[in-house]
């Protein structure tokens, strides 16, 4: 079989499951894509062959030796260079973590392990997953699979490029303010960004705690509810972790969308957002409404102050987490005449313009006589933007909105204007400040050919309305079936 | 103005390391001892992705120092970061409470000179500990098995206005710590630090003098020490028309004195925020509840205690209550023996005496509380006699065993046969006669003389009260 590369993560299991193909072929069609193909896409950082034939060969002879067999047994996974796996690199895109290796299994990524899932390789990102279109990794430009000199978003861009180019069957991402969303968005794959707490953070190198959330990039929304459902659920190693039952959500995809009610809240379809996303957006919201959805308006009167308040909330908790790279335990590190000498010569050396950017941003907002002004009315601000979302989910089930303004843009474009960068989140940050979960879809191209995505919003551990919703669309349109051209 | 016109305000921050099996935040022991950095793990390494889980029996033993000195308690806590960079420190920010700490108010009482004052709480919180820091000859290390090891930090109003009052503090604080069995107390393993605010101002001036904190004093004579010389060093200065700085000095012991640090380098700006990794602790009234009537009787109830129920002295119930374990073995003793007043003599005397000889605690002694009610049982039923029974008393100090075997093995069975000890009696009367007749010319301290004898004849076995029935009748 020539393009076992291209399979979602169910057809792939049925092949396996049918004998049809073998794990280890599965994973040899992805190491001969990658090398075929990486070159020009650039979305892997490490990749070890060899550990993940062995274990595709394990995988193959757990199903050998019968019993019930997981469904996700023997699939390849990429996996953001953000998760900490056993064993391997986790640089997060930064020099600072060059040559460490983690000494654990991020909790998300144990479960996919312990289910029999292959832990393919990793995955390109901006630096600490700060950043929308993975042009801040200190090791390497990802590009966006449609369209070479374009960036795939981000932070979690090579997730998302390695799907779109099927270099991967499906990736994990992380998304604080819309890393998993925006970069689904501009690649034209699946993201799904679950509530908070859903998913244990335990293993996933923190950039801003309280917004951070694992999840699934994938080729169809069926395949982002089977990765959501296998790392979803309590972990006693992360307190933020929610003690909810987690559902098989296969049982809310239907084929129409009867009795739903999907709001269309008017301040995300504002001026100036380009107007082949807005028109591609509302043909996608016209063919909910064919698929049996009630549509109606609603109003989340303070996202115009989510922005803010988010850059002042994730660098805040950046400043924090990031002080522990010093060069002390693991690392990099510069030698310095004394500790703090040393800390400052590791860290100027070790990070990027955008994390020393963040962290000099958050320090300051946090410093004594600046902490009321900026982070504490930034979580008023928070609390305000979650009511706003309480209210909406009264009367909607889902809200349909853009993931970002505009489709993905020329790699460089925006890469010397942070504010303007900022600005592109404005659709998505709402989610992680309110701690809802949120799906990215495709929904169409624009003229250019670049891919665009619909964004739909769910209350707080209701992944099924969202999946549901994002699964009839995709049946009833044929975007997931269109592939990027690239030479290979 | 002279020196003895200024008053001293001094105010206490106590670590205390409780006594709980694992770290604040992760599985690993909390054991003291073992090679360096071997009880460590992802999170207290503060490895990329490890998140804190909190451990909830170091959040009882907070609450319930809390209860234990009358604080109120937060229904409603949470956690902070406090951020600063010390190579220490593995995420170079200290999980603390800022502004919602477990516990606020309360009080201790302390006496000095026989004067009783009320020393009352601020707050109590609960935090993590750092690492520590070694330094080799050409190099530095740090030893991180410390490293997220429970800290609960107790801090005093600035009430106490002498080294002699924040060393009674100190000494109170830790009987009550022991009571709870809240921390092993122990000084050496730094399970008790503090640090000490301390400044003068002429008597008479309303608004308190500038302040110093003073830092690595290891044990309370060193608190004690450091304060004495602190105060006495800002009397000199301000008397002398100079000014106090506002400094951290660091204590020398081996030197006796204070030493400022570099002020600059110690000007931190916290940036303390919610730790967002750690929902906040929520105590139902229940709970607390719950807790407060699983409280300990504390070294004051128990004082009161021992003099009305079982008729002690005060000074007994004072010395003995002054230290858990002895008061426990008190308590023990005496109910197996039934005579209160008898097992404190002997831990009093002959016990403590032992132990101070050998250097050792009464948990770690052979001699068994039911082995003294033992010896105390055969002292009362006259198998033995006082001089006897201390033999015993060491022997069983020495290698534990059975009081009534070791009487046995050793011969030691008084002997009151009336018989015999006539016999021993005349005995002795005939080799004495000098003695014998400066007795019967009044000198009645010669009767003792001729007991001793007796005694003596008997290799200690006698009875002395029945050898001086029989020898004052023979000599009538």
């Amino acid at each position: 079989m020539s393009d076992l590369h291209s399979l979602s993560l169910h057809q792939a299991s049925s092949l396996l499951a049918g004998r049809q193909c073998s794990s280890e072929e599965l994973v040899q069609a992805l190491l001969k894509r990658i090398a075929a193909v990486d070159a020009s896409v650039q979305a892997y950082v490490s990749l070890d062959a060899e550990s993940a034939l062995a274990q595709a060969r394990e995988a193959d002879r757990r199903r050998a030796s019968g019993g019930s067999v997981d469904p996700l047994l023997g699939l390849p996974i990429a996996v953001k260079d953000v998760l900490n796996v056993d064993g391997q690199p986790c640089t997060c895109a930064s020099r600072i973590l060059e040559g460490y290796i983690s000494p654990y299994d991020a909790t998300c990524v144990a479960r996919l392990r312990s289910r029999g899932a292959i832990l393919l390789g990793r995955v390109n990102m901006d630096e600490f997953a700060m950043g929308s279109s993975t042009e801040n990794s200190a090791f390497k430009v990802t590009r966006n699979p449609w369209k070479l000199d374009h960036v795939p978003g981000g932070s979690s861009g090579g997730s998302a490029a390695a799907v779109a180019a099927d270099e991967a069957l499906a990736a994990l991402g992380t998304d604080t303010g819309g890393s998993i969303r925006q970069p689904a968005a501009f690649c034209g794959c699946v993201g799904l960004k679950p509530t908070y707490g859903r998913i244990s953070r335990y293993g996933l190198t923190a950039f801003a705690s309280s917004l951070d959330q694992v999840g699934p990039l994938t080729k169809t929304v069926q395949d982002a509810s089977l990765l959501l459902r296998a790392m979803s659920g309590h972990d006693p190693m992360d307190s933020s972790s929610v003690d909810v039952p987690v559902p098989d959500y296969s049982l809310a995809l239907r084929p129409d969308l009867k009795g739903m009610k999907l709001g269309l809240p008017k301040e995300y379809f504002v001026e100036g957002m380009d107007p082949q996303v807005e028109s591609a957006v509302r043909a996608a919201v016209e063919q909910c409404r064919a698929l049996g959805a009630e549509i109606v308006e609603v109003s989340l009167p303070h996202t115009r102050y989510a922005i803010a308040a988010y850059y002042v909330i994730a660098t805040a908790e950046a400043s924090a987490n990031l002080a522990r790279f010093d060069g002390v335990r693991y690392g990099k590190r510069v030698e310095g005449e004394d500790p703090i000498d040393m800390y400052g010569k590791t860290r100027a050396a070790g990070f990027g313009r955008e994390v020393k950017r963040r962290i000099i941003l958050g320090t300051y907002v946090l410093s004594s006589g600046y902490y009321d002004a900026y982070y504490l009315r930034a979580q008023k601000v928070r609390t305000l933007i979650r009511n706003d979302f309480l209210k909406a989910f009264e009367t909607c089930d889902a809200l349909l909105t853009p993931v970002a303004p505009t489709a993905a843009y020329r790699i460089g474009e925006k890469k010397d204007d942070p504010l303007q960068m900022y600005l592109g989140d404005i659709f998505t940050v709402t989610a992680n400040l309110a701690g809802i979960c949120g799906l990215s879809a495709p929904c169409g191209f624009t003229g250019g050919g670049l891919p665009i995505g619909l964004q739909i919003l769910g209350p707080g551990f209701k992944e099924e309305n969202i999946l549901r919703v994002g699964h009839a669309y995709e049946q009833a349109t044929e975007w997931r079936l269109k592939k990027p051209e690239l030479k290979g | 103005m002279s020196p003895s016109n200024y008053r001293a305000t001094v105010g206490l921050e106590v670590h205390v390391q409780l006594k709980t099996r694992t770290k604040m935040f992760c599985g690993c022991p909390t054991e003291f001892g073992e090679l360096p950095n071997t009880n460590v793990c992802p999170v207290c390494l503060g490895y990329p992705g490890a998140m804190p889980v909190m451990n909830a029996e170091a959040i009882r033993l907070c609450v319930r120092t809390g209860l234990m000195i009358g604080c109120r308690i937060n229904p409603y806590s949470k956690f902070d970061r406090k951020n600063y960079f010390y190579p220490d420190m593995p995420k170079n920010f200290q999980i603390s409470q800022y502004d919602q700490p477990l516990c606020l108010g309360g009080e201790v009482e302390i006496e000095v000179d026989g004067r009783k004052k009320i020393i009352h709480v601020t707050r109590i919180h609960q935090e993590e500990d750092v690492g520590k820091n070694m330094h080799f000859e050409s190099s530095s290390g740090i030893d991180f098995n410390r490293a997220g090891t429970p800290l609960m930090e107790l801090v005093t109003e600035p009430e106490i206005e002498s080294a002699d009052e924040a060393f009674a503090f100190l000494l109170a604080l830790k009987q009550i710590l022991v009571y709870g069995n809240i921390s092993d107390c122990n000084l050496e393993e730094g399970n008790l630090r503090c640090d000490v605010n301390c400044s003068v101002r002429p008597e008479g001036q309303k608004e308190l003098g500038v302040k110093t904190e003073l830092k690595n004093m290891n044990t309370f004579k060193g608190v004690h020490r450091a304060l004495s010389y602190e105060i006495k060093r800002q009397i000199d200065v301000v008397s002398k028309g100079g000014t106090i700085r506002q400094e951290t000095r660091r204590w020398d012991d081996a030197a006796g004195v204070t030493l400022a640090m570099r002020s600059k380098e110690y000007a931190h700006d916290y940036r303390y925020f919610p730790e967002p990794d750690l929902m906040p602790v929520v105590l139902p009234t229940a709970q607390i509840e719950e807790w407060r009537q699983q409280l300990p009787e504390l070294p004051a109830a128990r004082r009161a205690r021992l003099i009305r129920d079982l008729g002690l002295p005060e000074y007994d119930a004072e010395v003995l209550v002054a230290d858990k374990a002895v008061a426990d073995y008190f308590e023990e003793t005496a109910r197996l023996c039934g005579n209160a007043k008898a097992a404190s003599n002997w831990i009093m005397t002959e016990m403590l005496r032992a132990l101070t000889e050998k250097g050792l605690a009464i948990g770690a002694v052979k001699i068994q509380p039911v082995a003294l009610a033992g010896l105390i049982k055969l002292v009362e039923a006259k198998t033995i006699n006082m001089p006897s029974a201390k033999e015993v008393f060491n022997i069983l100090f020495e290698q534990g065993g059975d009081p009534e075997s070791i009487v046995k093995a050793k011969g030691m069975v008084q002997v009151s046969d009336s018989g015999a000890l006539e016999t021993f009696a005349d005995q002795a009367i005939a080799a004495n006669e000098k003695v014998v007749a400066d007795y019967k010319a009044g000198k009645k301290v010669a009767l003792q003389f001729l007991v001793g004898q007796v005694m003596k004849l008997s290799k200690g076995k006698a009875n002395p009260q029945v050898v001086m029935q029989i020898l004052e009748k023979k000599l009538q």
